[in-house]
């Protein structure tokens, strides 16, 4: 085939165009891992929970998350029998560190650790007009930083408010499920630091993987089914006033 | 935490869109109103309003050079807006924004107001001197025929831009409803009657700003206000601003009688954070107001003085502005006030000099003046007067 300079000349601006859509929404890729083989989730057992915010504070460490803002938190619901669809609920910076002796013993009192439910149909990764935030072939919602424009479209898409722009990169932010460790064959920060075992790393491709058999035998739900978004943050002992 | 009644989400407390993102819809919007205005004239023939038509396209012209720029101050990366043409996402309706963006702008108004005043540009390119006459020049873009012939397949050509443009005006504002009524996390805008609400609105604020630019050109140029032009816009406007309303109202009592989870959260912001900007502002100051002294003049127009309407349709037309500007700031402000949790709201604190603040807000809303007022005086709006002021270099 004969390409004259003509053909180059619109070719080549067209391949580099090409090539940065290729680039665009492509995890980095860790040597011996092979993301075809992981569909990777989170269980968090609320019972289990006891509020102590090591989760939050490995987090903040381990990602060099910025104060103010939250890839993880956890929140305390208080909830009584007469109030039961309006919980009192706090959650002081974050629960990093921990939380104040509750004041009164009517009602329940639970701790619900939040972070982002890596959706398999996630919103964020619908609205992002550049493709920066992208689900990755194992499951992991993650954004390319280098290509954010930091509009904030996807923080407003996100039903479970896990999103925030980055205060010095202008870009957004939010848990990557420690992908820099998983595809390493660790487990993430804040599963590593959880002294009860309260959250559990799952890969739903491994048919070894204890979650087959938790979510075969336990009554599990996710936050705002009704959102429909394929979330897969799998809760155990969530209570229906959580939202 | 200062300016939080209850709870948030720990990422919620402070706004992520700011006063620059309720400029961009509403001006926009100002664009969209704009151009359907005038094709009021040109593809529905209404005589009546042809005094307004050149100045509502070069008004549209103004906002439209103006309406990407809050959203790139906005942007934390704005170099990387360019990302935007290069690698669209596919699923985003904001990834669109720039292809509707430059459809509307080259497609159709530049396009159209270059066919219709192809025939000046021309003629002033060979009256003008100096810089202008360079000016004009490249504006021909090399077309200096203007024979009869050619003229006429101007007026055609024209005459099917327009009619392309007004699928394209609706496109271009309900597209910015959409970006904000297909967000299902977000129960304050998530609804199907988003994108027609901002048609509507946007177009009742375009129409009535050509309207008050009309009246203003007109006093400042010591002439006349032709009374039957504005009489007719009056009532345009009037009966747009009646489905804009009814759409708006079918909303509210939808959402009141579904009452859905998110209802209690929506009811007291309304009854607090946006009782003045909704209720006061939107309402009752910029919506019963204007509607009732623009039945006034409809019902007895033949009783009032041609002073005492223009005097009512000023009022009007600066209601309407406030009004459908107030509506931009209920959703886009209102729309973050409350947490997604449905247990809490924070409160938007609005800069002063900062790239997101007042200032660069006010500079904004003025900037599309400048670029009017450039625009008049090198494609004068008026007939023949204008042009040859303009090739003598006024």
């Amino acid at each position: 085939m004969n390409i004259s300079r003509r053909h180059m000349l619109i070719l080549l601006p067209a391949a580099a165009v090409a090539w940065k859509y290729v680039e665009a929404g492509e995890p980095e890729a860790s040597p011996n891992y092979q993301m075809s083989e992981h569909w990777w989730g989170m269980l968090i057992n609320i019972p289990k929970c006891i509020g102590c915010g090591n989760c939050v504070r490995a987090c903040q460490t381990e990602n060099d998350v910025p104060d103010g803002n939250f890839r993880t938190w956890v929140e305390r619901y208080h909830v009584t029998d007469t109030e039961m669809t309006t919980p009192e609920v706090i959650s002081p910076d974050g629960g990093k560190e921990g939380f104040p002796v509750a004041q009164e013993d009517a009602g329940k009192y639970f701790f619900v650790p939040k972070m982002c439910n890596h959706c398999a149909d996630s919103p964020c990764t619908q609205v992002c007009p550049v493709g920066a935030t992208f689900v990755s072939p194992d499951g992991v919602v993650l954004i390319d930083q280098t290509y954010c424009l930091g509009c904030g479209y996807c923080v407003q898409a996100c039903p479970y408010g896990c999103r925030y722009l980055h205060p010095t990169k202008h870009v957004a932010d939010k848990c990557t499920l420690c992908y820099h460790r998983i595809t390493k064959g660790l487990t993430t920060a804040c599963c590593e630091a959880c002294p009860t075992g309260a959250r559990q790393l799952a890969d739903l491709k491994n048919p070894n993987d204890p979650i087959h058999e938790f979510l075969k035998t336990h009554p599990v739900e996710v936050l705002k089914p009704q959102m429909a978004t394929g979330a897969k943050a799998y809760y155990y002992g969530l209570d229906g006033s959580v939202r | 935490m200062n300016g939080v009644v209850g709870f948030m989400y720990p990422n919620e407390y402070a706004l992520q869109w700011s006063i620059l993102i309720v400029l961009y819809p509403f001006i926009t919007g100002l664009v969209a109103g704009a151009f359907i205005l005038a094709s009021l004239e040109r593809v529905f023939r209404v005589e009546a309003v042809k005094p307004t038509y050149r100045l509502a396209l070069l008004t549209a012209l103004a906002f439209l050079l103006d309406a990407p720029l809050p959203l790139q101050l906005h942007l934390g990366h704005p170099e990387r807006s360019p990302e935007m043409y290069f690698t669209p996402h596919a699923t985003s309706a904001m990834a669109m924004f720039g292809y509707v963006y430059l459809w509307y702008l080259m497609a159709v108004l530049v396009f159209e107001i270059w066919l219709d005043y192809r025939r000046e540009i021309v003629i002033l390119s060979q009256q003008s001197k100096g810089l202008l006459r360079v000016i004009y020049k490249i504006m021909t873009l090399g077309s200096s025929n203007i024979s009869e012939r050619a003229l006429h397949i101007d007026d055609k050509v024209g005459w099917i831009v327009t009619l392309i443009g007004i699928p394209s005006a609706f496109m271009l504002h309900g597209y910015v409803g959409f970006i904000f009524g297909s967000i299902k996390a977000n129960p304050w805008w998530s609804s199907p009657l988003m994108p027609v609400v901002f048609i509507f609105s946007a177009m009742v604020s375009g129409v009535a700003a050509v309207m008050l630019i009309y009246m203003a050109t007109t006093k400042l140029r010591k002439l006349a206000i032709d009374m039957r032009c504005v009489d007719t816009i009056a009532m345009y406007m009037f009966y747009i601003f009646i489905i804009d309303f009814s759409l708006e109202m079918l909303d509210l009592i939808h959402r009141i009688y579904e009452a859905d989870e998110s209802f209690r959260s929506l009811d007291f912001m309304v009854h607090t954070k946006l009782f003045f900007s909704q209720i006061v502002l939107q309402i009752i100051l910029g919506t019963l107001v204007p509607l009732t002294l623009l039945f006034i003049t409809q019902v007895w127009k033949n009783n009032l003085t041609a002073t005492v309407r223009k005097r009512i349709y000023v009022i009007c037309g600066s209601l309407i502005m406030i009004s459908v500007f107030a509506m931009r700031w209920n959703v886009v402000i209102g729309g973050q006030l409350f947490s997604k949790s449905f247990l809490g709201y924070t409160t938007y604190k609005m800069e002063l000099v900062t790239r997101e603040g007042l200032l660069a807000a006010v500079g904004l809303c003025v900037l599309p003046l400048l670029f009017l007022w450039v625009l008049v005086k090198l494609l004068p709006p008026w007939p023949e007067k204008g042009l040859h002021q303009a090739a003598a270099g006024d």
